[in-house]
């Protein structure tokens, strides 16, 4: 049998393997997505989910072009008896070339990035008006303190929310992150928000929601026996809603 | 600045005293030697990072279901009461295969093995510049090991906190459940990297000072070079990660607060120790496969590497610049966000060298006259693998794009298609490629192709969906990601990579047959099978003790393949000039002497 | 090849005994399934010569307010109960009565040694442990009970025994047992913060832990003086001294108060000192 007989029957072996286990599996490849999901609910994750397409196509084209390039070496240069290896050593001239280029995309890939974290991360660029909630992490539950009636956190009319964070749509939210153990990660998959609770530090990190609904909030570092089970929800309310909740808990508070 | 003379102990004497089989194979301080020694270890260890592998894919693939017979009756209750994995045995699985595949595995297979073995032998020296200590170095490794081993058997198990050992988890089992085993795992750990810094000494000793004359550096093969930068990364990470561990030993036994924040101790201090010796580590990893994959792919395409200045610059810049780039393993982690830009600039960098060097196989490769052999195969697919693995750190090298997938499978994804698809095919290449010098015989072809082949399909359906879950956001180090709704959509891709996952290893029972098979039934090997250019392939199958009968002399680089004046495709390094070439006539190359600066 | 070098064999295993040594336990020994239930040991108790204690534990003034138990997280816990559930730190009934009250001998059995009890339970039902408070016997088994079905952990945390953080993460059992005599052994679940329990470890069968409605009772006992001490996670220690004589019941109270607040458990196991006022944290 000649090579690309031999080679078309190891790729339809290797395909049936492929395609049994997923029936097997009962996996929709189709379904299988490259960007994140759809149900994305904050005003950053448009544009990281853009940087996300952006770099995916440029590495996808570098992926692409690579290694069918080497798929065709290795067909095109096989063994062959009456060939002989051409004596080349290399060429500066190439090794210019494919540094230079590779240098400049990464940077301008570096450089594109700049602004977007700066905007996430920076705490002078937190908006000022961010409605402020506190969230003690600790294993293996999520503890948010809502300042009350007067807006000063440490005070008699404080009140928790145990595992559920509720928050107001269409206004920046911005988190105070603490941990009382060890360090566990707030991650709010939808939002494309995570950072890192850890124990002796206090941790901003501030979002803006874009719609109403029930949305997921998990612990992304490893903290223990129960990381698995360290779930939450997000309840993000419509903006009348929000302050309709936060008179009935501080009415629920007072009570106590 | 080279020096060009070896140290002349015992060269050219045929003094041979017999040695006891104690001295021979046990104690032995012949660096060939110690290489097998490294290989049936790492080899070893290798399965049983395998093992706990399986063991972790298990849970995910099927979760809460009890082990299958005969597995079950294995594990006590305490590990998997009726063969359920309980989640604090879970967390010590993915800990362990982390750690005995990081530590116990691929350092010993990749520097321990092919250090002590291509050293001496690919620069025309009869052993290593201090045998006694390489031995120390070898014999570091089943004590450490030991007390590793040692750990799942005490109360409260092995180490759960993470290969990363994150404080303040890992400083009390208030947190962990896990009690004395998180102190072995420091103990044994500290006391390993003293393997890695004797064997570098040795490394770097005998590179600088014992090559034979006219081997210069831009002579010496690129397999030395890689594992020579190697040992400098390792003479400055180790003692790094040694104090890290020694200051969290002090946290979880004598009350120190290094990293406790109770006592004003500063969990992010372990983390930047940690992955400033982490980040080198990894290059550590990977830096010896690199070296490898040059020697077979020139070798077996028959064609001078593609640019071996640039090869050689490449892995030393990676060498450096491994350095400054520890930051982006803790984008997330509340450091300074100022220090984020600073750490995308040097990772994104970083790239560029292994591009060159990407670029360079490939270009090796093209116009060649490519032998599809077993160890060619290996290092095409570390080619390709590494591509992969390379273009998906471009995704984390972005701090807002690490926001998502930090701590999720896209990033376990990253780090096997380099720790596996790249250095464990690296190794595998290395290992089919000089197997015959080692053992005198060949590994059998047709069992290695489909080892190959059966390895490359299987590998790639277990990790390359990884991606997606960590695209769909699935988390790191999770015992059921069930519990969470927006993951539970993803259950049959888990049980996808756990069926491939048991096909690889399983697929790995034919290379281990191979191997011991050939040890006594495969064809006997000649000295040079391969027909390589180097001083290693010109001393018999295997070599004897000290080496070279004579001290070699070296006229020209390692990778004079199809030259088109000689009727050979290749040409050793130490074949005198003045040769005839096969028009009749002269082919001669400058003698040592003459070549300026050495 | 030098001959020189002596120590090869002995470098190896001298470090590998030097490592075994100092490893110590290398097994599962302490606080994992251990000790048995009924030894053959005899009861040295003569029942025909014994006598008992009994009494009751009062609180004295209003009882402080418990806050209520948050389950709307664990919904398969909180669909299990009628009505919400309180912390269970301090439980007084409307005729005054303290519950969860440990009550033990304290001093007066030096002598004796006594047969360990059949295995006791601690169950996990609707996210709260049943009992709230334990007593059992040095090397007796404690069988932890998941009835939920959903992940609970057991995390123990004594001063003298060693100390266990394990989980069940379905219905299932685990047996546990103390080596040494301890007074009291927290336990907590860390995925569901509100459960905790105490675990009172003695060398005796003699313990008792008060009822809803605050008696208590030690019974079987040999005549003769004792030292009697109730402990409360709040509201600390108190001591009496008791005589027990042949087939009479001596009664004992107690009463605590608020103000001994003070006296709290240290949680997380440090030890409790008797008659010292420990700050509140």
């Amino acid at each position: 049998m000649n090579f690309f007989w031999r080679m078309g029957l190891l790729l339809a072996g290797m395909l049936a393997v492929v395609i049994g286990l997923s029936v097997i599996t009962g996996i929709s490849w189709l379904d299988l997505s490259w960007v994140m999901p759809d149900n994305v609910v904050s005003t950053f994750g448009p544009t990281l989910d853009n940087l996300w397409l952006v770099i995916l196509w440029i590495t996808g084209i570098i992926f692409v072009v690579t290694e069918i390039t080497l798929l065709v070496f290795m067909v095109k240069y096989r063994h062959k008896e009456d060939r002989k290896a051409d004596y080349i050593h290399g060429s500066n001239k190439a090794e210019v070339v494919w540094t230079t280029i590779t240098f400049v995309i990464v940077m301008a890939l570096a450089f594109y990035t700049k602004g977007i974290w700066d905007e996430i991360r920076d705490p002078n660029l937190i908006p000022a008006d961010a409605y402020p909630i506190h969230m003690m992490a600790k294993q293996f539950e999520w503890n948010a303190t809502y300042a009350g009636a007067d807006g000063q956190f440490g005070t008699a009319d404080d009140f928790l929310s145990l595992n559920v964070l509720h928050i107001p749509v269409d206004r920046p939210v911005v988190v105070q992150l603490e941990a009382e153990d060890v360090i566990h990660s707030f991650f709010l998959p939808e939002f494309r928000v995570k950072q890192d609770a850890v124990p002796g530090m206090s941790t901003p990190v501030w979002f803006e929601a874009t719609r109403t609904g029930e949305f997921t909030l998990a612990c992304a570092e490893l903290c223990g026996l129960g990381h698995y089970t360290m779930g939450g929800t997000v309840i993000v309310h419509s903006q009348a809603d929000f302050q309709d909740w936060l008179a009935q808990q501080q009415a629920a508070a007072e009570d106590d | 600045m080279s020096t060009t003379t070896a140290m002349e102990t015992h060269t050219g004497t045929a003094e041979h005293h017999e040695l006891s089989f104690i001295r021979k194979y046990i104690f032995s301080t012949d660096h060939k030697m110690i290489a097998k020694q490294f290989l049936f270890g790492g080899l070893m260890f290798l399965a049983l990072g395998g093992a706990l592998a399986v063991m972790i894919r298990w849970q995910l693939g099927f979760p809460g279901r009890p082990l299958p017979m005969p597995l079950r009756i294995l594990f006590p209750d305490t590990m998997a009461p009726g063969g359920i994995i309980l989640p604090e045995f879970y967390n010590s699985l993915v800990t362990m295969h982390a750690t005995f595949m990081v530590f116990f595995a691929l350092m010993p297979l990749m520097a321990g093995v092919f250090g002590n073995l291509l050293i001496p032998l690919q620069i025309g020296a009869e052993d290593m510049a201090f045998p006694r200590i390489n031995m120390a170095s070898f014999w570091i490794m089943p004590v450490a090991g030991f007390i590793m081993l040692a750990s799942f058997f005490v109360e409260g198990g092995a180490a759960g906190a993470g290969w990363t050992s994150y404080a303040p988890l890992s400083t009390s089992g208030e947190w962990t459940g896990v009690y004395m085993g998180q102190i072995l795992w420091l103990v044994s750990l500290i006391i390993l990297g003293f393997s890695s810094i004797l064997g570098a000494l040795n490394y770097v000793s005998t590179v600088i000072n014992m090559r034979a004359p006219g081997m210069t550096w831009f002579r010496i093969p690129l397999a030395t070079w890689s594992i020579f930068i190697t040992a400098w990364l390792l003479l400055l990470a180790i003692p790094i990660l040694t104090g890290g561990l020694l200051l969290l030993l002090f946290d979880q036994t004598i009350g120190t607060a290094f990293f406790r924040p109770e006592g004003s101790g500063e969990p992010l201090l372990w983390q930047h120790i940690f992955w400033f010796f982490g980040h080198p580590e990894v290059y550590i990893l990977i830096v010896p496969a690199m070296g490898f994959v040059s020697e077979v792919i020139a070798c077996r395409s028959r064609k001078p590497i593609f640019g071996y200045h640039s090869m050689v610059v490449a892995m030393v810049s990676i060498g450096f610049l491994g350095w400054v780039v520890w930051g982006h393993h803790m984008f997330q982690s509340g450091m300074n966000p100022l220090l984020g830009m600073t750490f995308v600039v040097t990772t994104v960098v970083i790239a560029v060298p292994s591009a060159i060097k990407t670029f360079n196989w490939m270009g090796t490769l093209w116009r060649g006259n490519i032998h599809f052999d077993t160890p060619l195969l290996h290092a095409v697919a570390f080619v390709a693998l590494f591509i992969i693995g390379g273009l998906s750190g471009i995704f984390m090298a972005s701090a807002p794009v690490d926001i998502y997938i930090h701590d999720t499978y896209f990033i376990v994804a990253h780090l096997h298609y380099v720790l596996v698809g790249g250095s464990l095919f690296g190794i595998f290449a290395g290992i089919t490629f000089w197997y015959p010098k080692m053992f005198g015989r060949m590994m059998n072809e047709g069992l290695g192709k489909v080892h190959f082949a059966l390895s490359f399909l299987f590998y790639n359906m277990a990790f390359f969906p990884m991606h997606n879950l960590g695209v769909q956001g699935m988390m790191r180090r999770i015992y059921d990601p069930n519990q969470y709704e927006f993951l539970q959509g993803l259950q049959p891709l888990n049980t996808f990579i756990s069926i491939s996952i048991f096909c690889f290893a399983a697929t790995q029972i034919l290379f281990a047959f191979n191997f011991l098979w050939s040890l006594r039934a495969g064809k006997v090997a000649g000295n040079n099978p391969w027909k390589s250019n180097t001083l290693l392939w010109t001393t018999p199958s295997p070599p004897p003790h000290g080496n070279f009968p004579e001290m070699p002399t070296v006229y020209r680089g390692p990778y004079e393949y199809s030259h088109p004046d000689r009727e050979e495709d290749y040409w050793p390094q130490d074949e005198p000039p003045a040769t005839t070439g096969s028009g009749g006539e002269t082919v001669t190359t400058p003698t040592p002497e003459l070549v300026p600066g050495g | 090849m030098s001959d020189r070098f002596e120590l090869r064999g002995v470098v190896a295993p001298t470090l590998m005994l030097l490592v075994m040594a100092g490893c110590g336990g290398g097994d599962g020994g302490g606080a994992s399934s251990g000790g048995g239930g009924g030894a053959a040991m005899e009861n040295p108790v003569n029942a025909a010569t014994a006598g008992n204690i009994a009494g009751s534990i009062m609180f004295e003034g209003d009882a402080p307010s418990m806050d209520v138990i948050d389950m709307s997280s664990e919904t398969v816990c909180a669909d299990k109960h009628a009505s919400p559930q309180m912390i269970q730190e301090v439980v007084v009934n409307s005729n005054g009565a303290l519950a969860n009250v440990f009550v033990y001998v304290k001093e007066g059995l030096e002598s004796l040694q006594f047969p360990t009890p059949a295995a006791a339970l601690l169950d996990q039902n609707g996210c709260v442990y049943l009992p709230h408070v334990l007593g059992v016997m040095v090397g007796q088994d404690i069988t932890i009970r998941n009835s939920d079905g959903l992940l609970h952990n057991i995390n123990a945390s004594p001063t003298i025994n060693r100390g266990f953080n394990s989980s069940q993460p379905v219905s299932m059992e685990t047996t546990r047992s103390f080596r040494a005599a301890e007074v009291m052994v927290p336990l907590r679940c860390d995925v569901h913060g509100w459960m905790t329990s105490y675990i009172g470890v003695l060398d005796h069968p003699f313990h008792s832990v008060s009822s809803g409605s605050g008696a208590f009772s030690l019974s079987t006992l040999p005549p003769g003086e004792y030292v009697i001490e109730a402990w409360h996670e709040r509201y600390g220690t108190q001591t009496q001294t008791v005589t027990v004589t042949t087939g009479e019941t001596a009664e004992v109270n107690f009463t605590f108060s608020a103000s001994m607040a003070q006296n709290a458990v240290v949680p997380l196991g440090a030890p409790v000192e008797l008659h010292a006022i420990a700050e509140a944290s």
